[in-house]
């Protein structure tokens, strides 16, 4: 089984998203995700000041079986990406909601962020994915 | 006899099933007016023995003269060696290996072939080569818009002393992707693209600069300066190069401070005969950090279980079979028996045969550039640095004086009227180490003939 914090908010796409105090939005992909994907030996991510749109790709992850987009749950600005991933794609492999997150967004509009689904919801998705 | 594995009753039953009359009524939905109709322009058939007959006719025509044109094709000479090795059975076949993993005999090929084309231009990665050189710009420039993500515009800034036909393969492949591209002038004194051709652009965004060294006019480009000021404003360097020149001339990879950013080119010169314009073969090189935008396959070296050397394609998810649209390329045919030449013909000539090549080459175009010269009628444009090539100015129209060369069996070099008319009465001539001293003098005094036989216009 794989890990849905509760705190998050999550797209049925895998994406995850944490509101931080500062109001900025972390994003980064599901433990299901990586788990569906396998060993990740690349991540591009999106360059700092980069606008983003809701439901557009802004970042890619490849691993040894395939390469897929990040879709962006938010529209705005990217504040932060993690350059972390660029010599340890792994890290979202070990820790997706910790060390591998993907990138932080200034949103635009914070409604966008309370319409993700809460981990009940995403792991409703889960459930009826699998079966 | 019919080439299709259907039966009469195949195609019946496989009608019956769908519902439909017949096998024309399947292309119903097509206007009459997009099809095509009877072929009424195309003739009978012919016996194996006519056309056999009709092709030896025509061949005849394209009997040996002594060539004198360059712009961007080049005439080597070709061991004997390279397509006798070519043409086994072995490596007889245009494509990549479909299933990789069962040919390592081609993947190690190609991974020489990489080797070797990293290590001329001086850049980390290599492809496993591209169509030919045209679309290998335009691939170079759709990949700059990939790579360089700081840059929105998708402009591409291309010398007007680049190769013109290039120019127009990059706008018909990358226009539709909404890629511009605007020209650099180049100094009408020397021929160069200037430096401060630059300056118009400014502060504004541009996605890469191209950078042809050396040029369509044959003339040495200020390399460093333009790939240095390039960088400075943001943008990427895309180098294209003549493959054999790059055993003299300094390397892309250390142009400038940082040295180019793609390099692409014509791989035609090492080892693939003209043959009236192709088939050729594209060739490109990147910097590691922009591997994963480079279009085309990638054959990689590695240890299998045991600990034995392997290849396999690498880098798999920027290609189509993966990706989808968001491929780095749907153009992904690659010339690999060019290619198994390529990699022949620079194995037996090693780096000093190739920078023999290379250094005779240039010599020759001297030799021919001061024969020619002394003619009366005939001037040098440019004064430039050159390589292989150099631009003359005849004192009337260059189509005329061609054709009566080549009446003489002298193809005396390519009229640049066409796509420079602001150069006047301009031949771009060039000669490779396939030409002697006596072919060069044959040439002159030719020359010499046409120019005293007519008044000048």
């Amino acid at each position: 089984m794989s890990n849905v914090p509760a705190d998050l908010r999550y797209l049925k796409s895998h994406e995850w998203a944490r509101l931080e105090n500062d109001g900025t939005v972390t994003v980064g992909i599901s433990d299901h995700a990586q788990q569906a994907l396998g060993d990740l030996v690349f991540v591009e991510v999106p360059e700092e000041g980069a606008g983003v749109t809701a439901g557009e790709a802004c970042a890619v992850v490849e691993s040894v079986k395939a390469a897929s987009d990040v879709y962006s749950p938010l529209s705005g600005e990217v504040v932060a990406s993690n350059s972390e991933l660029g010599g340890q794609p792994e890290l979202i492999n070990q820790d997706p909601y910790g060390a591998g997150w993907i990138m932080r967004i200034r949103p635009t509009d914070k409604a966008q962020f309370s319409a993700m689904l809460d981990a009940a919801a995403y792991e409703a998705a889960l459930a009826a994915e699998t079966h | 006899m019919p080439f299709n594995p259907h039966t009469a009753e195949d195609v019946r039953e496989m009608l019956a099933a769908i519902g439909a009359a017949d096998i024309e009524s399947l292309f119903d939905e097509i206007p009459s007016g997009l099809r095509s109709g009877t072929l009424a322009s195309v003739p009978q058939a012919l016996s194996e023995m006519e056309i056999g007959r009709l092709m030896s006719e025509r061949a005849a025509t394209d009997a040996p003269r002594l060539n004198f044109v360059g712009a961007g094709a080049y005439e080597h000479h070709i061991p004997a060696a390279v397509w006798a090795i070519v043409t086994r059975g072995e490596f007889y076949s245009a494509y990549t290996p479909y299933q990789a993993e069962a040919s390592q005999g081609t993947l190690q090929l190609i991974y020489e072939f990489q080797s070797m084309m990293t290590s001329l231009t001086g850049m980390a990665a290599s492809n496993a080569s591209l169509y030919d050189g045209a679309t290998a710009l335009a691939e170079a420039c759709l990949m700059a818009v990939r790579a360089n993500r700081k840059s929105q515009s998708r402009r591409i800034l291309i010398p007007v002393a680049a190769n013109p036909r290039y120019r127009q393969v990059v706008n018909v492949i990358c226009g539709n992707q909404k890629v511009v591209t605007e020209l650099v002038p180049y100094d009408p004194a020397t021929g160069q693209t200037t430096v401060a051709g630059l300056d118009q652009y400014a502060g504004e965004d541009i996605t890469a600069l191209v950078i042809q060294q050396p040029n369509f006019f044959g003339t040495l480009e200020a390399v460093d300066a333009l790939t240095d000021k390039a960088h400075a404003a943001g943008m990427l360097v895309i180098a294209v190069v003549n493959p054999t020149s790059l055993a003299i001339l300094k390397p892309p990879g250390e142009w400038g401070e940082r040295g180019a950013d793609i390099v692409c080119g014509e791989g035609q010169p090492l080892g693939v005969p003209l043959s009236s314009g192709g088939p050729y073969f594209g060739f490109m090189t990147t910097r590691m950090d922009y591997v994963r935008q480079m279009p085309g396959r990638i054959v990689g070296r590695t240890i299998d279980l045991e600990g034995k050397p392997g290849y396999s394609l690498t880098l798999q998810a920027r290609e189509q079979h993966i990706r989808r649209s968001k491929a780095t390329s749907n153009i992904c045919t690659n010339q690999g028996l060019l290619v198994t030449a390529a990699t022949i013909y620079l194995s037996l000539l090693g780096p000093r045969g190739l920078a023999q090549v290379a250094g005779t080459c240039m010599q020759r175009t001297a030799e021919l550039v001061e024969a020619l010269t002394a003619i009366p009628g005939v001037d040098l444009l440019f004064d430039g640095p050159r390589y292989n090539e150099a631009v003359l100015r005849l004192d009337r129209p260059v189509q005329g004086v061609l054709e009566v060369l080549a009446g003489q069996g002298v193809i005396g070099g390519y009229d640049l009227s066409r796509f420079y008319p602001s150069l006047g009465n301009a031949l771009l001539v060039c000669a490779t180490e396939t030409r002697s001293k006596a072919d060069i003098d044959n040439y002159s005094r030719a020359m010499a003939n046409v120019l005293k036989s007519a008044a000048s216009a």
